[in-house]
């Protein structure tokens, strides 16, 4: 078989692909900027525009992300906590201070891992949802449909995904943060004796309202990159039913690196003292 | 059957569009006018371009070069707002359907009235009821797209695109996979709207039999080319070797004998 027209060498050749992938990168980057710019403007906007944001939809998409979301939060969270307990009194053993496990499942859970795990589990779930619907509706001229109908497409589907993600995922992260210290709570007041309302008192005296705050900005990070990546690669789809398939396995798989990534990048500005 | 006078005033006008995907050139200079009332149907072989023209007259696609202009305004350079202004006025039925999956039949029909107008939800009810009856799928407005085949989605799909009686409705083969007596009653529909409302009506069709019933006029497309544009009479006594060609091909394809067919294939094989 004739190679393409490229010119050269292998590593010229892998040189392009990634220069290629890179350019497409940054292009949904932009996309995804140009999305949240726009669905500001329909937020605010829309009425004075002849194009309200409905909030049926709104309350819908929160149904299908927040609600619907609560068992596999609450399990998660709760094993996530259970884990951090026994870790911790595992390693705290050593030195004779097992007591102070508290400090850190209450540190890590709420700026940490309840905002992580959450994060992730909602890419997965609803990012991957957004991208399959996205995907659906381009390749069955639902999106030409609305604009020829004068309906713009971004204040009609991304705007009431963007505004649930927005408040259903802080609230996920907040239920995440209780529960996961219960349950972290009921393993450490069996395993050391401590009283479970006293675990509960140093807990609430541990944390601050920054605790709590630090995670929630960064579930209000994670609910914008999950939306525009979930739309931006759902828009992106090409041919049939494979293609739809392919652009939900890039959300979830884009999703989850950009919490991750911002995650740490969070962390690092905020934290380091 | 041709009722459009030549001095209606226009409804779609093209000027020398051409247009690319990619590299490939697929509209090499098109010309065309619409005239106000009159049911324009294009025609032309697979691949000949008829989609690719259509989502150009609705502002989809971007031109290299070239002019269209949909209702006086010239669609290249809208913006939102403008677009906002044209669809309230145009009505489209897309091949797919394009029917919202997440929304009932009912509330399909209804969306452009909720979006469009200030009417309460029981006025839209009754037009979209009234909508829906005209297609022929009275008491289907509570099922999903999900529920119906292929012919009751694309009925719904028109039923949408004529529900705030459009100045100029366009329709992708609104026929094709239909049986036989939905496709003439979608034929008469056509018909009645041009007739009863003086609807402009742009129609992309393969089907010969329900382009010669409806077509005022008929546009002939070849390979991104305007191979003849005129009447049913005209096209029909055309003596360009091409427009034969392309004639007898569709109703090759349309009346296909299977005992013929199967015939064939035996000589052709006794041949080989
Ligand atoms: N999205 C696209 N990207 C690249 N090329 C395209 C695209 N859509 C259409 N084309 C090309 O444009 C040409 C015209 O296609 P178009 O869909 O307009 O044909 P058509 O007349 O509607 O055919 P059919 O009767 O089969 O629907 C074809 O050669 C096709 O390969
Ligand atoms: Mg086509």
């Amino acid at each position: 078989m004739a190679p393409p027209e490229t010119s050269g060498s292998a590593p010229l050749r892998f040189v392009e692909a990634v220069g290629r992938s890179t350019l497409r990168a940054v292009e949904q980057v932009g996309f995804g900027a140009t999305l949240v710019g726009d669905s500001a403007y329909w937020l605010i906007m829309g009425r004075r525009r002849g194009q309200v944001v409905r909030p049926q939809p709104v309350f819908a998409e929160m149904m299908e992300i927040g609600i619907r979301a609560i068992p596999i939060v609450t399990m998660l969270a709760v094993t996530i906590g259970i884990m951090l307990a026994i870790q911790g009194i595992y390693q705290l053993s050593r030195f004779g201070a097992e007591t102070q496990v508290v400090v850190g499942v209450a540190f890590g859970m709420t700026r940490e891992f309840a905002p992580l795990i959450t994060g992730i589990l909602i890419a997965g779930r609803s990012g991957s949802a957004l991208a399959a619907r996205l995907g659906t509706m381009t390749i069955n001229q639902e999106i030409d449909a609305l604009e020829v109908m004068g309906v713009n497409p971004t204040r009609f589907l991304v705007v009431p995904s963007l505004v649930a993600m927005l408040i259903m995922l802080p609230a996920l992260v907040v239920w995440a943060d209780i529960v996961s210290l219960l349950g972290a709570g009921l393993y450490i007041s069996a395993e050391l004796g401590m009283n479970m309302s006293t675990y509960v008192d140093q807990t609430l005296e541990l944390l601050s309202a920054g605790d709590l705050l630090h995670g929630l900005e960064k579930s209000l990070i994670f609910a914008v990159l999950i939306t525009t990546i979930g739309i931006a690669d759902g828009a992106s789809v090409e041919g049939g039913a494979e293609g739809v398939g392919r652009v939900t396995t890039n959300a979830v798989v884009h999703g989850i690196t950009a919490i991750v990534l911002t995650d740490m990048i969070f962390a690092f500005a905020t934290t380091r003292s | 059957m041709a009722t459009s006078s030549t001095d209606a005033p226009t409804a779609i006008l093209v000027r020398d569009l051409v247009t690319h995907y990619g590299d490939r050139e697929i509209l090499h200079g098109i010309d065309m006018e619409v005239r106000q009332g009159e049911i324009m149907v294009i025609m032309g072989g697979s691949g000949s371009g008829k989609t690719t023209l259509l989502r150009h007259l609705l502002g989809l696609e971007k031109a290299t070069s070239g002019s269209v202009q949909l209702l006086g305004r010239e669609l290249t350079e809208l913006d939102e707002s403008g677009i906002y202004e044209v669809g309230k006025k145009i009505g489209v039925a897309f091949q797919s359907g394009a029917l919202f999956s997440s929304m009932s039949v009912g509330e399909n029909v209804m969306l452009p009235l909720v979006e469009h107008t200030r009417l309460d939800r029981e006025t839209m009810e009754i037009m979209m009821r009234m909508k829906l009856e005209i297609v022929k799928l009275a008491g289907f407005e509570d099922l999903m797209p999900a529920e119906l085949s292929g012919g009751m989605i694309k009925r719904a799909a028109f039923a949408r695109a004529v529900v705030m009686d459009p100045v100029v409705l366009f329709a992708d083969e609104p026929s094709a996979g239909l049986d036989p007596v939905v496709s003439r009653s979608l034929d008469e529909l056509i018909l009645n709207l041009r007739d009863a409302l003086g609807m402009t009506i742009v129609v992309v069709t393969h089907e010969l039999e329900s382009a010669f019933n409806i077509a005022d006029r008929i546009t002939m497309l070849d390979q991104g080319n305007i191979l003849t544009i005129g009447t049913v009479d005209d096209v029909r006594s055309s003596d360009n070797v091409r427009v034969q060609h392309l004639l007898n091909r569709c109703f090759e394809e349309e009346v296909l004998d299977p005992d013929a067919y199967l015939a064939r294939l035996v000589g052709e094989g006794r041949r080989a």
